[in-house]
């Protein structure tokens, strides 16, 4: 019996042994392919589209993407720690209401989110139209298609992994020791500094490895809100793909996004431990 | 705390506002999604009258119905084997696992497509199918999961004593305690598969468009106020499903609670 209810996991771990590990060996195994004239897959070894990467044009974007993606996370996790921080604080009824509010934009399709933005910030949209009828401005302006657009629209649909990881967190904080500190005769800001921000630390990592995570391989806000100038490497990827038709370069670009995104999440398992630890010392 | 509280309201309607006013868009007369001319159904009848919609709809319920069955009995199976059993190199296989939901989807999109052409295997209906189950069976292994560890081990212990087979204790006394949280993630995996975009996207092919993947071809040709109507359809059924797995979810783990 016990070899046999073991083999119960036996469909599922083969399914995704098949349909997730099994993909990525054929992608790096392809990144190391050389391309066709026609798109074609040449079974020869090359280093050739990893080194490519390294062209000022790939460099560029790659830093972009970085800047952009650092620039989302710090925007998520201050906008979503003082909200996280004021749920818990609610009794406990509401806070659960408050959290199926902040869980169902993290359901709703977020080509749909971003979407709504762009009928808001476009030059006929309705930020521009009402603008024009108060007679505040002449002509429409450019609020959409640019980085702050798209910052907007990463910010926007990333921000329910920020602040669920957090609310976790601050939901396990211990009061007394706030009272402690208080006590002790601790400024509020004292307190927040040297007993709330520590000890939700590994909250503030899980959520900031999520947005970061998701930022990196980011290509469909991008290309609804960002015009053809803001291009992140998920962009060049999808083109590499569908438009390039270079399957090769493309892979290699993905093999180096999944590297980076395998080291963030190195770090996401370590803050899960510490934040079992935490757990354990209370 | 009262600025706090200004500020936290503030966010909710950050949050809820861009959807809101696409929502009111949808019943707009004008063409234009900038000023209010007059309410009217007529994005909705002209969307049930687009043999395309009906055509991407009735792709998205064959791939979410297909995709629930498998992952939710798939996943359930594998939650209950490890919640009974310890497994050796069990760290790789919940790598195997959680690693799914965590990696960026435009990476899984891709080398699907990659696995499925290498393959040879035609993309359709097929192919989303077997890519959608590939990301819901974390999500069904991790709700379950959480249930049975819930649960503890007392129950189907006493089971057993009583004399018990393991088919029995599974079917009499397991399955009811863990049966909310299955149903939960039923609705939550067909929300994932209804919704999803990036992934569909690469593996669809050219004949078995889905919704979303329709909505990205209506944005990007140039807006119509249909995809407003399609969007705030798709927003509802959305907001329903979770809603509804999420109060069976809470109402199955306070039930539980009280069996002790």
């Amino acid at each position: 019996m016990r070899i046999r209810g073991k083999l119960l996991a036996l469909p599922g771990l083969l399914w995704l042994a098949l349909f997730f590990a099994l993909p990525l060996i054929f992608m790096l195994i392809i990144s190391f392919y050389q391309r066709g004239v026609y798109g074609q897959l040449i079974a020869e070894f090359t280093m050739e589209n990893y080194i490519r990467f390294f062209e000022p044009l790939y460099l560029r974007i790659l830093f972009d993407t970085l800047v952009v993606s650092v620039a989302t996370t710090l925007g998520t996790l201050l906008l979503a720690y003082p909200l996280a921080y004021y749920i818990t604080r609610l009794p406990r009824a509401q806070q659960m209401i408050w959290l199926i509010l902040i869980m169902i934009p993290f359901w709703i399709n977020f080509l749909i989110r971003s979407y709504a933005w762009v009928i808001i910030l476009r030059s006929q949209g309705v930020v521009n139209t009402t603008l024009i009828n108060l007679g505040i401005i002449d002509v429409p302006l450019a609020l959409l298609y640019n980085w702050g657009s798209v910052m907007l629209g990463m910010i926007y649909t990333l921000l329910p992994f920020m602040v669920l990881p957090l609310y976790v967190s601050l939901e396990k904080l211990d009061v007394r020791k706030l009272e402690a500190a208080h006590d002790l005769g601790a400024k509020p800001w004292q307190a927040f500094w040297h007993i709330t921000l520590p000890l939700t630390k590994p909250g503030i990592l899980i959520g900031s490895v999520l947005v970061f995570v998701s930022s990196l391989g980011m290509f469909v806000v991008p290309d609804i809100m960002g015009g053809a100038k803001s291009m992140l490497l998920g962009n060049v990827i999808q083109n590499q793909f569908l438009s390039a038709r270079d399957w090769p370069f493309g892979a290699a670009i993905s093999i180096i996004m999944m590297i980076m995104s395998a080291l963030l999440i190195a770090l996401y398992y370590k803050a899960m431990k510490w934040e079992e630890r935490l757990e354990g010392t209370k | 705390m009262r600025s706090l509280r200004v500020f936290s309201y503030g966010m909710i309607i950050f949050m809820y506002l861009p959807m809101l006013i696409l929502v009111i868009f949808s019943f707009n007369q004008s063409r234009i999604n900038a000023a209010w001319t007059g309410f009217t159904f007529d994005w909705y009848i002209s969307l049930i009258n687009n043999r395309y919609v009906l055509e991407a709809l009735g792709n998205s319920l064959i791939v979410a119905v297909s995709t629930t069955i498998i992952a939710t009995i798939f996943g359930t199976m594998a939650a209950y084997a490890f919640y009974k059993y310890r497994f050796r190199l069990r760290f790789l296989w919940k790598a195997l696992i959680y690693l799914p939901m965590l990696i960026p989807e435009l990476l899984m999109g891709l080398s699907l497509l990659i696995l499925f052409s290498q393959l040879q295997i035609p993309l359709g209906k097929l192919t989303l199918i077997l890519a959608h189950v590939t990301f819901s069976i974390p999500f069904v292994f991790l709700i379950v999961m959480t249930r049975l560890e819930d649960m503890g081990r007392e129950l189907e212990e006493a089971a057993q004593d009583l004399g018990a087979s393991p088919a029995q204790t599974f079917f009499k006394v397991t399955l009811p305690v863990i049966s909310p949280s299955i149903i939960a993630s039923m609705l939550l995996v067909f929300t994932l598969s209804l919704d999803d975009f990036i992934i569909s996207f690469f593996v669809a092919g050219p004949n078995s468009t889905t919704l979303p993947i329709y909505i990205y071809g209506m944005i990007k040709r140039g807006i119509t106020p249909e995809v407003n109507a399609l969007a705030t359809l798709l927003i509802l059924t959305t907001i329903i499903l979770v809603v509804t797995a999420e109060f069976i979810r809470r109402r199955g783990n306070k039930n539980a609670r009280s069996i002790y």
